[in-house]
C-alpha cells in the first residue's frame, strides 16, 4: 500500500496520520511561512501567515490535518500577497522600528517581511502606547514589538507550569499581560531558565545585559533568509 | 485608581458569597465577576486577585476574561452607567443627538467617568429594541422609546440620585410588538405539551418527524437540526458515559434583530419546551440557556419559569414521569460580546473563558461544551423543534418551500410604519414583507443584520429562503433619504468593536476598515481607499478565522457594489489623499495659543510667514 500523500503546489508530499500540511510540509524541508506556529507547541492557527489554499479552500496550514489526495497551494502570488498585507497589518499594529531594535536579524517577523518583498508598511501606523516593563532582574518586556502569537503563553502554561503570560482586553485592544496584580513581571514567578523566556519570535522577552552582543548582520537571517532554513529552530544558529 | 479603597482581605469577605453560591467552579467564572461587579461596582484589582485565588485560577487567567466583555469594567464607571444602543436604527431615531443632549446637561464627556464618579456615558453595539428604539441601558435595566423629554427626566433623576427602583416603571415597558402570526406565534399551549408529546413518540420517532420535517437551523447557517442532533447522539453513544448537552444560543447579537427576545418574553415554554425535546432525542441530561448580557433583564422571568416546570415535573430527576431520564435547565448570562453567537465561541464563555472561536473540526456536535458532544441551536429552531414534536414533521413539511421547510421570524425596523415581530411561510417575497410592514419608499433593505445581505431596490422581488436570501431574522429597511454610506459606516465601526482580536487578519483589517469609512466620511478620501476597501474585504473573506471576520466588510462589499454614489460624491477627485492632514494637526496648538489667523495655518498665510511670494 501506498504511503498517504497530498499535493503541494503539484508535487507529492507524503504525510503520516494525524499530520498537518505544515508538519508535513516542514519534515519535507518546504517552506510555508508562519509566526504563531511552533513544532513544539499546540497548533493555534492566530496568526493566519500559514494560511494555503486546501482543495480551493482558505485554511490554516498549521491546524488543518493532512489529507490523502488533498491538492493544497501554498507559493502563489495571491496567497503571498495576502500574507504581505497581514505582514502589514502587524508592523502598523504595533511599534516595530528594526535598525534599533536588539532582535533585529533574528526576528521571525523581520525575516517574513523580507522572505515576502514587504517594502513598505503601507496602512497608516497605529502607534499605539505600549509602555515597556523593566521591573525584572533579568527580563525586559518591551510589549511594543508584540504579535500577539501567545507562544510565551502556551510554554508558560504548558511547559513551565506558571502560566506568567496571558492576554487581556478585545479586538485591537487585545494585549498581553503578566500574571500579577502589580501589572509587573517582577511580581510574578518568572524566570531566564523558562521555556517562555526563550519562545518569542520578536523583540518583546529580551534577556538583559545581552544587547547587541552578537552584531546585526551576522545574526541568523542576516547569513539565509528564512525560506531556506526549514526545520532549524531559534537556538541552533551560528554567527559569523 | 480607586483600587486603594478596596483592601484585599474586605473584598475576599465581600465576594465569598458570590464565589460559594457558584460553588467555586472555574467554569462559572463569567457569572461570579458579573455578579462580583454588581456587589463592588467595578472589578477592582484586588477582587481579581480575590477570584483567581478562590477559584485556584492564574490571575492572569481572570483579568484575561475581565478584559475581553464590554460588560465587564477593570476601572470605576460610576453608580449610574448610562449605554447607548448604538444600531442604525437608533441612530435614525436620534439616537446620537440624545446622547449629546444628556452629556451636555450632566456636563459629563462621553465614555468619561464623571468628576463626582457618579455616572459615565457611552455607547453599546445593539441592545435588540430597534421595533421601540431608540433605546438605552442604565445598569443593565433597559429604557425604551427614549425622547428629548424623557432624556431629560432621564438627566434629572440620575442627579438627583434616585434609585432605579424609584423611576416610572412605565420607561422600563418592553412591547413584544408582534404584527403578523402563523403557526409558531399563534401556538398556545400549555408548558410540558411537546416534552410529553415526545416521550409518547418515543426516541426513534421524534428523530423520524424531525428528520421529516427538515427544519433548519434559525441562527443564519441553516444547517439541518436532525443532523446535527443525530450526530450528537451518536457521538455521544460512542462514549461509555453517553454525557452530552444541549445549548439554546440566546446570545441574539446581530443588530437589528429582536425576535428572540420575543420569544423568551412570551414564550419561554415553547423555548424550554424545544430545549427537553432535543435532551430527549440526543439523551442529555442537562442544557444551558446563553442569554446575552443585554437581555439580564429577562432573567429573574426565565428563572421563575424553570422554577415552576421543576415543581411541575417537566425538570428534574424523572421527567414526565421517566424512570430513566432526567434534565435540567440552567441560564448563563453573557456579558456585551456579539462573537459569542458564534457556537464555538459561545461554548468557549460557557466554559467561563474569553469568548474566541475554537478551531474547527472538531465540530460541538462530537466536542462541545467540555469536550462532550453538544448540540447548539437557536431559539426559534428550538420553539420549532417543539412544534414538530407536537404536530409532526410532515405538517411543518407542508409550510414554506421545499428547500426551506416551516416558517420565519422576521424583525423589521427601521423606515416602516409598524416595526416589530413578523412570521411568515418561507418563500415569501422582499416585496409583499414591505409592504405588510408599511415601508413605504424603501431603497435598500439590510437581511439578516450587518453579516447578511443588501438589497437594493431592484431586487425586491427575491424571496426569503435559504436557497434565496437567506435571513437569521433581522430586516432592517432603509427610506430613500438614508444615506447608505453612512449605514455602512455604522456596521464597519460595530465589527471593529466586535472583533475578538484572535486572528490578524479580522483583529486589524476591522480597524483599518473602519477608519478608511470615517476617513471618506471627513472628506479625504480617494478612489485608493475604495480599493483598500475591496482588498481587505477580499482578504479577511479567505483569511479569518470565524464567520464574523469573513462578514465584517459584507455591509461594504454590498453598498459600495449598489450605492456606490453615496461613497463617490464624498471622494476628492484625487488618486490619493493621505490620512494626515497637516493644517488639521495644528489646530491643537491652534486652540492651545488661542488664534485663529491665516498665519496659524497651512496655505497662503503660513507661505507669507515662511517668507514664500
Amino acid at each position: 500500500m501506498n504511503a498517504a500523500s497530498l499535493l503541494l503546489d503539484g508535487l507529492p508530499l507524503p504525510f503520516s496520520p494525524g499530520q498537518t500540511i505544515m508538519e508535513a510540509a516542514t519534515v519535507a524541508g518546504i517552506f510555508i511561512p508562519h509566526l504563531c506556529h511552533h513544532p513544539e507547541f499546540k497548533p493555534q492557527g492566530s496568526c493566519k501567515l500559514c494560511t494555503v489554499k486546501a482543495n480551493g479552500r482558505y485554511v490554516s496550514a498549521c491546524t488543518m490535518p493532512a489529507k490523502d489526495g488533498m491538492e493544497v497551494e501554498n507559493n502563489s502570488p495571491d496567497l503571498n500577497d495576502k500574507r504581505r498585507t497581514l505582514l502589514q497589518m502587524l508592523f502598523v499594529e504595533g511599534n516595530h522600528f528594526c535598525p534599533s531594535c536588539e532582535k533585529s536579524g533574528n526576528c521571525l517577523l523581520q525575516a517574513l517581511a523580507y522572505e515576502l518583498e514587504m517594502l513598505t508598511p503601507h496602512f497608516t501606523q497605529f502607534y499605539p502606547d505600549r509602555p515597556v516593563d523593566a521591573s525584572h532582574p533579568d527580563v525586559l518586556l518591551d510589549f511594543n514589538r508584540c504579535i500577539l502569537c501567545e507562544l510565551c503563553v502556551r510554554a508558560s502554561r504548558d511547559v513551565d507550569r506558571k502560566n506568567v503570560f496571558a492576554l487581556s482586553g478585545r479586538g485591537i485592544g487585545k494585549h498581553l499581560i503578566v500574571n500579577a496584580e502589580s501589572g509587573r513581571l517582577a511580581d510574578t514567578g518568572f524566570s531566564l531558565s523558562d521555556k517562555a523566556a526563550h519562545v518569542c519570535p520578536v523583540g518583546v522577552i529580551l534577556e538583559k545585559r545581552q544587547g547587541f552582543k552578537e552584531p546585526i548582520g551576522c545574526r541568523r537571517y542576516d547569513l539565509q533568509p528564512i525560506g531556506m532554513q526549514v526545520g532549524q529552530r531559534p537556538g541552533s544558529e551560528e554567527g559569523c | 485608581m480607586a483600587d486603594e479603597c478596596f483592601d484585599a482581605i474586605s473584598v475576599a469577605e465581600l465576594l465569598r458569597p458570590v464565589v460559594d453560591l457558584h460553588r467555586r467552579d472555574p467554569g462559572r467564572l463569567l457569572q461570579i465577576l458579573r455578579e462580583a461587579q454588581e456587589i463592588l461596582g467595578y472589578l477592582p484589582r484586588p477582587a481579581l486577585t480575590a477570584i483567581a485565588e478562590a477559584l485556584d485560577l492564574p490571575r492572569a487567567r481572570v483579568e484575561g476574561v475581565a478584559g475581553f466583555y464590554s460588560f465587564l469594567h477593570l476601572a470605576p464607571v460610576g453608580r449610574y452607567r448610562v449605554l447607548f444602543s448604538d444600531n442604525v436604527t437608533d441612530r435614525m431615531l436620534g439616537s446620537v443627538e440624545l446622547m449629546d443632549r444628556l452629556c451636555n446637561r450632566l456636563w459629563v464627556e462621553r465614555g468619561k467617568l464623571s468628576e463626582d464618579g457618579l455616572l459615565s456615558v457611552d455607547t453599546t453595539s445593539c441592545t435588540g429594541m430597534c421595533d421601540q428604539g431608540p433605546a438605552l441601558l442604565v445598569n443593565g435595566q433597559v429604557l425604551t422609546r427614549l425622547s428629548a423629554e424623557r432624556i431629560d427626566r432621564i438627566g434629572e433623576l440620575i442627579r438627583a440620585q434616585v434609585a432605579m427602583a424609584d423611576w416610572p416603571r412605565e420607561w422600563f415597558h418592553v412591547a413584544d410588538n408582534i404584527r403578523r402570526r402563523d403557526v409558531l406565534l399563534d401556538a398556545r399551549w400549555s408548558a410540558g405539551e411537546a416534552v410529553r408529546a415526545a416521550v409518547v413518540r418515543g426516541r426513534e420517532r421524534l428523530l423520524g418527524e424531525m428528520k421529516l420535517s427538515n427544519l433548519r437551523g434559525r441562527g443564519g447557517a441553516g444547517f439541518t437540526t436532525h443532523t446535527k442532533w443525530e450526530s450528537a447522539r451518536r457521538a455521544a453513544s460512542d462514549d461509555a458515559q453517553g454525557r452530552c448537552y444541549v445549548v439554546c444560543n440566546a446570545d441574539e447579537g446581530e443588530p437589528g434583530t429582536f425576535k428572540d427576545r420575543v420569544l423568551l418574553a412570551s414564550y419561554a415554554d415553547l423555548v424550554f419546551d424545544g430545549m427537553s425535546v432535543a435532551g430527549f432525542a440526543i439523551g442529555a441530561a442537562k442544557g444551558l440557556l446563553y442569554l446575552r448580557g443585554e437581555y439580564a433583564w429577562l432573567l429573574p422571568a426565565l428563572l421563575e419559569n424553570l422554577a415552576r416546570r421543576r415543581h411541575n415535573g417537566l425538570l428534574g430527576a424523572r421527567v414526565c414521569g421517566q424512570p430513566d431520564w432526567m434534565f435540567d435547565i440552567e441560564v448563563h448570562l453573557g456579558a456585551g460580546a456579539y462573537v459569542c453567537g458564534e457556537e464555538t465561541a459561545l461554548l468557549e464563555s460557557l466554559e467561563g473563558r474569553r469568548g474566541v472561536p475554537r478551531i474547527r473540526p472538531p465540530y460541538p456536535v462530537q466536542e462541545g461544551y467540555q469536550g462532550r458532544p453538544t448540540v447548539v441551536n437557536n431559539v426559534e429552531t428550538l420553539c420549532k423543534a417543539a412544534l414538530i414534536a407536537v404536530r409532526g414533521g410532515a405538517w411543518f413539511a407542508g409550510l414554506g418551500t421545499k428547500q426551506s421547510t416551516g416558517t420565519k421570524l422576521l424583525s423589521i425596523a427601521g423606515d416602516v410604519a409598524s416595526p416589530g415581530v413578523y412570521e411568515y411561510p418561507f418563500g415569501v417575497s422582499v416585496d409583499q414583507v414591505l409592504g405588510d410592514c408599511g415601508a413605504g419608499n424603501a431603497q435598500a433593505v439590510q437581511v439578516s443584520g450587518p453579516s447578511g445581505t443588501c438589497l437594493a431596490r431592484h431586487e425586491f422581488a427575491r424571496r426569503i429562503a435559504f436557497e434565496d436570501v437567506p435571513t437569521a431574522g433581522a430586516f432592517t429597511v432603509f427610506g430613500a433619504h438614508r444615506d447608505m454610506f453612512e449605514v455602512a459606516r455604522n456596521f464597519a465601526h460595530f465589527f471593529a468593536h466586535e472583533s475578538c482580536g484572535f486572528c490578524t487578519p479580522c483583529r486589524v483589517g476591522t480597524t483599518l476598515v473602519a477608519n478608511c469609512m470615517d476617513k471618506i466620511a471627513n472628506g479625504s478620501g480617494s478612489q485608493s481607499d475604495i480599493g483598500e476597501i475591496f482588498r481587505i474585504h477580499r482578504l479577511l473573506h479567505a483569511a479569518s478565522h470565524c464567520g464574523l471576520g469573513q462578514a465584517a466588510c459584507n455591509p461594504l462589499f454590498d453598498t459600495l457594489s449598489k450605492f456606490r454614489p453615496a461613497y463617490e460624491r464624498r471622494l476628492r477627485s484625487l488618486d490619493f489623499a493621505p490620512a494626515f492632514d497637516l493644517d488639521q494637526a495644528l489646530s491643537v496648538a491652534r486652540r492651545m495659543t488661542g488664534r485663529d489667523d491665516p498665519a496659524a495655518h497651512f496655505g497662503l498665510g503660513a507661505g507669507v510667514q515662511r517668507g514664500e511670494p
